[in-house]
C-alpha cells in the first residue's frame, strides 16, 4: 500500500469519528454487548442444596472424568474386587430395553413397560479403578444397535463388529489386565477370540472393581419444530442375560455383589426395582443410565453464554456498517470522496480497513468485558461455566469480535451495492440474524441455515464437543453448532468477500 | 383526506421499490414457508406440533420486507428533503401520517394475504408428506377450519400492523436506517433477550410484551391455553405498539420542525 492509502484511511476515519450518529451507534453496540448480557445474567437463578452464589455453583458443577470432561457415571455393576492381572469373559445371550408407559412411572409391574429400541444401551464387562464417581475404566461391551464396542475413560470410544445380541446368535465378551493395558475381545463362539480395543490407564490401582455392566440411557424421540425441537422419552431399563460367566489367570473368583453405581445407589429411575438375579450360571441384570460423555446436557452452560448482548451490538454495528457508505450516497457526499481519490476501489478498501478495525476493537474489548463480568454474575447466581482453556476463550472472545466486525463490513457491501441504507441494513439482518434464530434450537434439514448462511459464524462460540456414543439434542442454542468455529467463520469470510468484491465491481462500473 | 390519501398514493406508486419490496414479501413468506415445511418432521401422533404455524413460518421474514417498506415510504422522505414540500403542501401533518399509514398498510394487507394463501397451500401439499397424517392426528390444513383460519387471517392483520409500527417508528426517529434499527431491534431483541433469561416470570412477561412474540401467538392452533398469552390479546400487545409508535410518530411530526 502506498501513501496514498494511508491517507484515504485517515480520510474515512475522520468521516467515522465526526458524525454523532455513528458514534452513538458504536457505543450502543459495545455498551448492549455487555448490558444485555448482564441484564439476561440478572434475571436467571439456578438453585442448589448448599450454600448460595459462587459455592452454589460449585455445587452445580457437574460430574467430571479422568480428563476433566463433563460425564454420566451410573449404570448397574455386578462386581468383585480383583488384584493384579487376570481376565474375566462371559456370553451375552440377550439385551433388551423397556420404557415406562407415559404416565405410568413403571410402578404398576411389567404391564406399565414398553419394548423400544435406545441405540445405545449397553451390556458388557468393566473393570472401574474405584468405587468413585468418574473414576477411570475400561469396558467391553454389545449395544442394542451399535454393535461390539470397546470404551474407556468415558470419551474414547472404540468400534467392534456390528450386529444384535440374541439366543441364537450369543456374543461372547472378554476383558483382560496385563500391568496397567486393559484389552477388549469378542467372540461369536467363544474359542475364536478378536481384539475389540485396547488401552493403558495411568494411575490404575493394582486391585480394581470388575465385572458386569448394564447400561441404557434416555429414550428419546425428537421432532423438529419451527422454532426448536421436542423431543419425547425419558429414562428407559435394559435387561441382559450372561452366562458362561469364568473369572481367569491371576483374577481369583469370590462372591458377586450387585448395585446401581452411583452414591445414592439411584439410577434414573430411581433405586433399582429389582436387583441381579443369578440362578446357576446364570445372570439376568437390569440396569438404568449410561456411562458416556454428559453430551448434550443444556444444564452444562459455557463462556458463550456470557455473550448473548452479541445480537444486539450486531444490530447496532450493522446499522452502522450501512450507513458508513449509504450516508455518503444520500448526502451526495460520495461525489467529493470520488473526486478525491477516483480509484473507487481503494475507497472501499479504506472503508472497510477503517469500519473494521474500530469495530473489532471496539466489540474485542466489550466481548471481554462481557465474558469476564457476566460470566461472574452467572456464577453468583448458581451457574457453573464449563471451564475452558485460555486459548479457547481468547477464541471465543476475538472470534466473536471478529464476527461483529465482519458483519458490519459485509453491511458496508451490501450497503455500496445496494446504495439504500434501509435496505441494505434489513437483506444483512435477514442474513445473520433470522437464520440463527430459525436454525438454532432446530435438528435436521434446517441446520443447513448455520452452515449456509452468515449466521454460520456463531460457532466461533461452540465449545462442546459432540460424542457419536451420546444420542444428545445437539443443537446450536445448547451449544453445539453444526460447524467447527473456524469453519462457521470460514463462511462468514466468504460472504463478505463475495459482497466486497461485487460492491468493488460495482463502485467502478456505475455512476455515483 | 381524499387529497391526502391520493398524493400519498401517487408518491408511493412511483417508486418501483414499493412494488419490489411487496412481490419480496409475498414471495420470501410463501418461500421460507416452503422450506421450514420441507425440513420439519412428525415421526407419531405424540409429536405436539402446531401444522398451521408451521405452515405460516414465513411470516418471520416476509415481515422484514413489510418494515422495510413502512420505514422508507417516511424516512425517505426526510433523506431527500420532500418532507418539507408534502408539509407545505398539506400543513396538518397528521394528516399526512394517517394516510401513509393507510396506504402502507393497505399494500402490506395485500402482500401478506398472498403470502399467507400460498403458505397455507404449501402447507396443505408439503406437510402430510412429512408425517402430519391422519394417523398422528392431523387433518390437511384448510381455511374452513376454524382455527387455521383464525391462523392464517391474524398473520395477515399481523403484517398489516407490523407496517403501521414501522410507519409511527419512521416518523418519530425521521430517518430510514435508525428506523429499521429500531424496528428490527423491537422485533428481535425481546426473544432473543427472553431466551438468555432463566427466570420463569421474567421469560413470560417478556414475552407478553413482545410485539413479534405476542402478536404471532395468533397463528397457534394446537396448546392455546398453554401460551404466555391468547391468541387475540397477543395480536392487540402489536396494535398496542402500533398504536402507541403511530400516536408519538403523529405527535413528533406536530411539534418538531420537519
Amino acid at each position: 500500500m502506498t501513501a496514498g492509502f494511508g491517507h484515504l484511511v485517515h480520510a474515512e476515519w475522520t468521516k467515522l469519528r465526526t458524525v454523532r450518529g455513528w458514534l452513538i451507534a458504536l457505543a450502543l453496540g459495545a455498551v448492549l454487548i455487555v448490558a444485555v448480557g448482564a441484564l439476561s445474567a440478572a434475571g436467571s437463578h439456578r438453585g442448589c442444596n448448599n450454600g448460595t452464589g459462587k459455592a452454589c455453583a460449585a455445587a452445580n458443577a457437574p460430574l467430571t472424568g479422568p480428563d476433566g470432561t463433563a460425564i454420566t457415571d451410573n449404570f448397574y455393576f455386578v462386581h468383585q474386587k480383583v488384584d493384579g492381572d487376570g481376565s474375566i469373559t462371559v456370553r451375552l445371550t440377550s439385551l433388551a430395553e423397556q420404557a415406562p408407559l407415559p404416565g405410568s412411572g413403571g410402578a404398576g409391574g411389567p404391564d406399565s413397560w414398553v419394548s423400544v429400541t435406545v441405540p445405545w444401551a449397553k451390556a458388557g464387562l468393566i473393570a472401574k479403578a474405584s468405587q468413585n464417581q468418574g473414576s477411570a475404566y475400561a469396558a467391553v461391551m454389545a449395544t442394542a444397535s451399535h454393535g461390539v464396542r470397546f470404551q474407556y475413560n468415558f470419551t474414547h470410544d472404540v468400534a467392534g463388529p456390528p450386529g444384535t445380541v440374541s439366543q441364537s446368535s450369543p456374543q461372547w465378551l472378554r476383558l483382560t489386565r496385563t500391568g496397567n493395558t486393559l484389552t477388549g475381545y469378542e467372540s461369536a463362539d467363544g474359542a475364536n477370540w478378536t481384539k475389540v480395543g485396547a488401552t493403558t490407564l495411568a494411575g490404575v490401582p493394582s486391585s480394581v472393581e470388575a465385572g458386569m455392566f448394564v447400561a441404557s440411557p434416555d429414550y428419546q424421540q425428537v421432532d423438529n419444530r419451527i422454532v426448536g425441537t421436542s423431543t419425547q422419552g425419558g429414562p428407559s431399563k435394559a435387561t441382559a442375560t450372561f452366562d458362561n460367566v469364568a473369572v481367569a489367570g491371576g483374577w481369583s473368583p469370590g462372591t458377586w455383589s450387585g448395585g446401581q453405581f452411583a452414591p445414592d445407589g439411584f439410577g434414573p429411575l430411581g433405586p433399582p426395582a429389582t436387583p441381579f438375579h443369578q440362578s446357576g450360571g446364570t445372570f439376568a441384570v437390569t440396569g438404568s443410565g449410561d456411562i458416556a460423555p454428559g453430551a448434550g446436557d443444556p444444564d452444562n452452560s459455557t463462556i458463550g453464554g456470557s455473550l448473548i448482548g452479541t445480537f444486539v451490538g450486531l444490530l447496532a454495528l450493522v446499522v452502522l456498517g450501512a450507513l458508513f457508505i449509504t450516508a455518503e450516497y444520500r448526502r451526495g457526499l460520495i461525489r467529493t470522496t470520488l473526486t478525491a481519490s477516483p480509484d473507487r476501489g481503494r475507497v472501499l478498501a479504506a472503508k472497510a480497513v477503517v469500519l473494521g478495525a474500530v469495530t473489532f476493537t471496539l466489540s474485542a474489548v466489550a466481548c471481554f468485558v462481557a465474558v469476564w463480568w457476566v460470566g461472574n454474575l452467572r456464577q453468583n447466581n448458581g451457574f457453573y461455566i464449563m471451564p475452558t482453556s485460555g486459548a479457547t476463550e481468547a477464541r471465543v472472545v476475538l472470534g466473536t469480535a471478529a464476527l461483529l466486525a465482519l458483519a458490519s463490513v459485509f453491511a458496508l457491501a451490501v450497503g455500496t451495492i445496494v446504495r439504500r441504507s434501509a435496505a441494505a441494513i434489513a437483506a444483512v439482518i435477514a442474513l445473520v440474524v433470522l437464520p440463527y434464530i430459525l436454525g438454532a434450537s432446530a435438528i435436521g434439514p434446517l441446520q443447513w441455515l448455520l452452515r449456509l448462511t452468515p449466521a454460520a459464524a456463531f460457532s466461533v462460540q461452540g465449545v462442546l464437543h459432540r460424542y457419536s456414543q451420546v444420542d444428545a439434542v445437539y443443537i446450536a442454542s445448547s451449544g453445539y453448532f453444526p460447524l467447527s468455529p473456524w469453519a462457521g467463520f470460514g463462511v462468514l469470510c466468504l460472504w463478505t468477500v463475495a459482497a466486497l468484491g461485487f460492491a468493488w465491481y460495482l463502485l467502478r462500473k456505475r455512476d455515483a | 383526506m381524499r387529497l391526502a390519501l391520493h398524493a400519498e398514493w401517487t408518491k408511493l406508486r412511483t417508486i418501483a421499490g414499493s412494488y419490489w419490496l411487496l412481490f419480496a414479501a409475498t414471495a420470501l413468506t410463501v418461500g421460507l414457508s416452503a422450506a421450514v415445511s420441507a425440513g420439519v418432521s412428525c415421526s407419531s401422533s405424540a409429536c405436539n406440533q402446531d401444522a398451521a404455524k408451521t405452515s405460516l413460518t414465513g411470516v418471520y421474514l416476509g415481515q422484514l420486507m413489510i418494515a422495510v417498506l413502512a420505514v422508507t415510504a417516511v424516512g425517505n422522505e426526510y433523506s431527500t428533503g420532500m418532507i418539507r414540500t408534502t408539509f407545505a403542501a398539506m400543513p396538518r401533518r397528521w394528516l399526512v401520517l394517517v394516510a401513509k399509514a393507510v396506504l402502507v398498510g393497505g399494500g402490506a394487507l395485500l402482500a401478506g394475504l398472498l403470502g399467507v394463501l400460498g403458505s397455507v397451500l404449501v402447507g396443505r401439499f408439503i406437510l402430510p408428506s412429512k408425517g402430519f397424517t391422519a394417523a398422528h392426528g392431523y387433518r390437511a390444513l384448510s381455511l374452513f377450519d376454524g382455527t387455521t383460519l383464525r391462523a392464517a387471517g391474524g398473520s395477515v392483520l399481523y403484517l398489516t400492523l407490523i407496517a403501521l409500527l414501522s410507519v409511527g417508528v419512521a416518523a418519530l426517529v425521521r430517518d430510514s436506517a435508525a428506523g429499521i434499527g429500531v424496528v428490527f431491534a423491537l422485533l428481535f431483541l425481546f426473544p432473543l433477550v427472553a431466551n438468555a433469561v432463566g427466570d420463569e416470570h421474567l421469560h413470560r412477561h417478556l414475552e407478553q410484551i413482545s410485539p413479534m412474540d405476542a402478536g404471532l401467538a395468533i397463528q397457534a392452533t394446537i396448546n392455546v391455553h398453554g401460551l404466555v398469552i391468547s391468541p387475540w390479546a397477543g395480536l392487540g400487545v402489536l396494535a398496542l405498539w402500533a398504536m402507541g409508535a403511530l400516536l408519538f410518530g403523529g405527535l413528533s411530526l406536530q411539534l418538531r420542525d420537519a
